[in-house]
């Protein structure tokens, strides 16, 4: 066991670096660079940059350089300082802009994988064992309702409804006085009053395709003999249910995690935007849109990094709760 | 809901009147159990026996009300005695009752057939053993799991200190099944019910199984409810037989009476067919004799099969002479499928060469050759498989399924491709009306008929048969082992016949090759293989056979065979 995670964890070296390297190839494909982008974006409010100007400022950034120089001075600065170079944009340390995002971006994911979960295992669930009663039916009506609409108007939609009917407080996750405020329990109640609204548009999209795919799994294994014989031993459904089909339909969830680790960052991204959030996906839109080359090679190689990690962990932890692939 | 009566006088253990179990469908509702009456004295053994949808899993299932959804009782009772006097009505209580749940496990255990996924994949055997103990008896964790020990023990697991905290899966299926047993005793139930629990077994696993439900039953006086489709196995266990057929009883009464003076003539026919395998098939027995110096038309010479570090070939070396039926016996695991999959050459070999005699009389080593070479070779070498449900493909009609082969080598098309997929069809006995029909329309025996012309279309020479007939009711076994004879005079085949059952090896093979772990152990004529075998492996092979008599139960006969610590003697061939 511990070989193989020594093995996965050599495999992710050259990984990072072939998916580092395209990725910071990609996002210099595009014609011009961020002095263009810039130059455009003055010249849209009627200000005029001398080429001298321009000149200086890809002097400063070093865009001048070969793209093999540039890629090796970036990545030297992060293996060496941990210095993921300078935003344009924002004239700050990628890493400072990157974590900032991410504390909120993690609440926020966490909180609607948990509701989605909450939500959708016992419906699936429940949906399995009354195969084709009234219930299911309504459920099943509802997981497809969920798929199609898509979560953008779905937000636009609660967005109205909570502020026109109930005149709640909606887009971004604080009021404006917390925003920039110190941690405080304040400020913690202020965010719980926000949270609701992304987490609900959130969960319901997921929500209605795990309740199928929970559906699907127990009943590959509600017919299996393992559970007659827990049947036949005089456990009680309930007990039954949960102790053994739930326990092994359960298993394919593990594995979602692999993807749902990199869908922090530029997953809902529509959802973030509409609704205002400061998450980390809209800023990764923006750095891609600006060509701020080093901000969004950062997410990119974040992303990546966080998917090997991700489907190591899921690795991981269904070697642990699943004796056969453990074992065998 | 519970009926609570006073007893009077001794009463049987269990007593089923007129018992009705429907599955309601969307045409109208099915009775797997039409009127059943039986019951099962203290101590005793009740063998159930009948084919396929006879009814009898469901009659099981029914006792402990686990029929599988939308099956339920719809009348009649049953009555279980226990011997602190109070009676219950088991049909009575629903299904989720508590009342039903403290009978299941307590009073009436089961064992199933499949011992593999009867036991969760994902909890120790120690776990599910456990709990079994816990429901029903008040102990702490550490007591029941001494207990658990204990009894894994007595179903004779070795060192049950270690075994109780392995996976099913570690275990092979005849632990796994005295696992299940263990778990079923657990509460010491008066009632054990066994719903085919050696049917996936080997026959020495089987005999081992069988040996230790009687001892047990002998020491705890518990009643068994034994459900099967082997008139063998309950000639060698029952004390009453109850026959079975579509739901229907028919034929109740005492193993003696059953077997030796059988009044039903279903019960007559699944007699007579168990019977029938006793000796050689009469279309064998008309046959001239084969000519023993015809050049072998194939000749499997030293040939080795390796899958990484198992060996499942190992140095096997058989001839197949033109016209004969050459039998490959052994358990599983011994290699016989890998055997008739390299002949295929579904495998490249790691070692060795088979010969394959042209009709020209040229010689080719399918073992070497490759391409068109090789694609010559496979139309006349052909197969037809075990499982009549999964060899067939279910979106193909059965024109399709058996003009296939003629469509791929370009040899038929349109109208003579139709003429020629009826005419087959005809020759195995099938009506080519049905021939558009897809085959789930079609019976397991009708299917592994469609097999056999698929296997024929082209004419071939050879035909691998593996376990062609396992999957079928005794019934059907004989129509299909019938046909195969027949097609083998009228077109000159040669058959390798694999298969578990020595009953259906003697019936229709000529000679015999014993495999056991990878390895040929004993070739010779069938007769003497299957009658007085020479190697030691066959001879506890063959006293592991539960006789279809009940007079004839003497268990000291039988032997189980272990190989002897230096083996040198690799395979014998002619």
């Amino acid at each position: 066991m511990l070989k193989f995670i020594g093995k996965r964890l050599l495999w992710m070296i050259p990984s990072l670096f072939a998916v580092s390297f395209l990725a910071f190839v990609l996002i210099q494909l595009p014609p011009g660079d961020y002095v263009t982008t810039y130059i455009a974006t003055l010249a849209a409010s009627n200000e005029v940059v001398d080429q001298n100007t321009a000149a200086q400022l890809r002097e400063r950034f070093g865009l001048d350089d070969p793209m093999l120089v540039q890629y090796g001075k970036w990545m030297w600065g992060i293996l060496s300082r941990g210095d993921f170079g300078i935003s344009f944009e924002w004239q700050q340390p990628v890493s400072g802009l990157i974590w900032e995002r991410m504390a909120l971006t993690l609440v926020l994911a966490i909180a609607s994988l948990l509701a989605t979960w909450a939500i959708a295992l016992p419906i699936g669930v429940y949906s399995a064992v009354k195969k084709y009663s009234i219930g299911d039916y309504a459920f099943t009506a509802f997981s497809f309702f969920g798929l199609s609409v898509p979560s953008f108007l779905l937000a636009l939609v609660l967005m109205y409804v909570a502020a026109v009917e109930f005149g709640a407080d909606v887009g971004g996750l604080f009021s404006q006085e917390y925003e920039t405020a110190p941690w405080s329990i304040a400020k913690m109640v202020d965010l719980m009053t926000h949270i609701w609204l992304p987490v609900t548009i959130l969960a319901v999209s997921s929500t209605a395709s795990l309740i199928r795919v929970m559906r699907a799994n127990m009943l590959d294994e509600l017919p299996k003999p393992y559970v007659t014989t827990a049947r036949a031993k005089g456990l009680s459904e309930f007990r039954l249910l949960t102790k053994y089909p739930m326990r092994i339909a359960l298993n394919p969830f593990i594995s979602t995690i692999a993807w749902l680790l990199p869908n922090l960052i530029s997953g809902s991204v529509v959802v973030a935007i509409v609704l205002n959030l400061p998450t980390a996906a809209p800023l990764l839109l923006q750095a891609l849109m600006a060509q701020d080359m080093y901000l969004a090679g950062a997410f990119v190689l974040l992303i990546c990094a966080l998917t090997l990690i991700g489907s190591l962990i899921s690795d991981i932890l269904l070697a642990m709760v699943d004796p056969r692939i453990r074992l065998e | 809901m519970s009926d609570v009566l006073s007893m009077p006088a001794r009463k049987p253990l269990l007593e089923v009147r007129n018992l009705v179990t429907e599955f309601p469908l969307r045409t109208g509702v099915f009775r797997a159990v039409n009127d059943l009456s039986f019951s099962i004295e203290a101590g005793k053994t009740l063998c159930v026996v009948g084919e396929s949808g006879s009814g009898k899993s469901v009659t099981a299932r029914s006792i402990l009300q686990i029929v599988d959804a939308p099956g339920q009782i719809a009348s009649g009772s049953i009555m279980l005695n226990t011997a602190d006097g109070v009676s219950i009505d088991l049909a009575k209580l629903h299904p989720r009752s508590k009342a039903i749940r403290a009978v299941r496990g307590r009073d009436i255990a089961m064992i199933f057939q499949e011992p593999m996924s009867s036991l969760s994949p994902v909890h120790t055997v120690g776990d599910q053993i456990t709990e079994a103990i816990r429901l029903h008896m008040k102990m702490s964790k550490d007591e029941a799991r001494a207990e658990a020990i204990n009894l894994l023990r007595q179903v004779e697991i070795p060192n049950p200190e270690l075994a109780i905290d392995r996976y099913a899966f570690q275990y092979s299926g005849g632990m796994r099944q005295r696992a299940m047993i263990a778990m079923a005793l657990a509460c010491r139930p008066k009632l054990l019910i066994a719903d085919e629990p050696t049917t996936a077994l080997d026959v020495t696993t089987q005999a081992e199984i069988l040996d230790l439900i009687a001892r047990l039953q002998k020491q705890s006086g518990m009643a068994v409810l034994f459900i099967t489709h082997d008139m063998g196995v309950v000639a060698q266990i029952a004390d009453d037989v109850l026959v079975m057929h579509h739901g229907v009883a028919k034929e109740y009464g005492t193993v003696e009476q059953i077997f030796h003076s059988p009044q039903d003539p279903y019960t007559k026919m699944l007699i007579g067919s168990v019977l029938k395998l006793e000796q050689k098939a009469e279309i064998r027995l008309a046959r001239p004799p084969l000519d023993q110096t015809a050049p072998p038309i194939l000749e499997v010479r030293n040939l080795s099969q390796q899958f990484g570090t198992v060996k499942a070939l190992d140095n096997v070396s058989i001839s197949l002479l033109p016209g004969e039926t050459l039998g490959i016996v052994g358990e599983s695991g011994s290699g016989k499928t890998t055997m008739g999959r390299a002949i295929m050459r579904l495998y490249d070999p790691t070692a060795g060469e088979m010969l394959y005699r042209k009709v020209d009389g040229s010689v080719v080593d399918l073992a070497k050759i490759e391409g068109e070479e090789l694609k010559k070779a496979r139309r006349e070498l052909r197969m037809v498989f075990q499982d009549p449900f999964g060899s067939l493909n279910p979106r193909m009609t059965v024109a399709q399924v058996i003009g296939e082969p003629l469509l791929v080598n370009g040899i038929a098309r349109g109208k003579e491709l139709d003429d020629r997929v009826s005419h087959l069809m005809e020759q195995v006995g099938l009506d080519p009306r049905g021939r558009e029909r897809y085959p789930h329309a079609f019976s397991g025996g009708q299917r592994q008929r469609i097999g056999i012309a698929r296997a024929i279309t082209l004419n071939p020479r050879i035909i691998v048969a593996d376990e062609a007939t396992s999957a079928l009711d005794v019934s059907v076994r004989f129509q299909v082992l019938d046909l195969l004879m027949k097609l083998q005079d009228q077109l000159g085949l040669a058959y390798i016949f694999i298969s578990h059952d020595i009953g259906v090896i003697r019936y229709m093979c000529d000679r015999v090759g014993v495999m056991y772990r990878g390895k040929i152990v004993e070739v010779g004529e069938a007769e003497k293989v299957c009658n007085a075998p020479d190697h030691p492996y066959t001879q506890a092979l063959l006293s592991a056979i539960p006789r279809p008599d009940p007079r004839d139960r003497d268990r000291s006969r039988r032997f189980r065979y272990i190989e002897p610590a230096a083996v040198k003697n690799g395979s014998a061939g002619r």
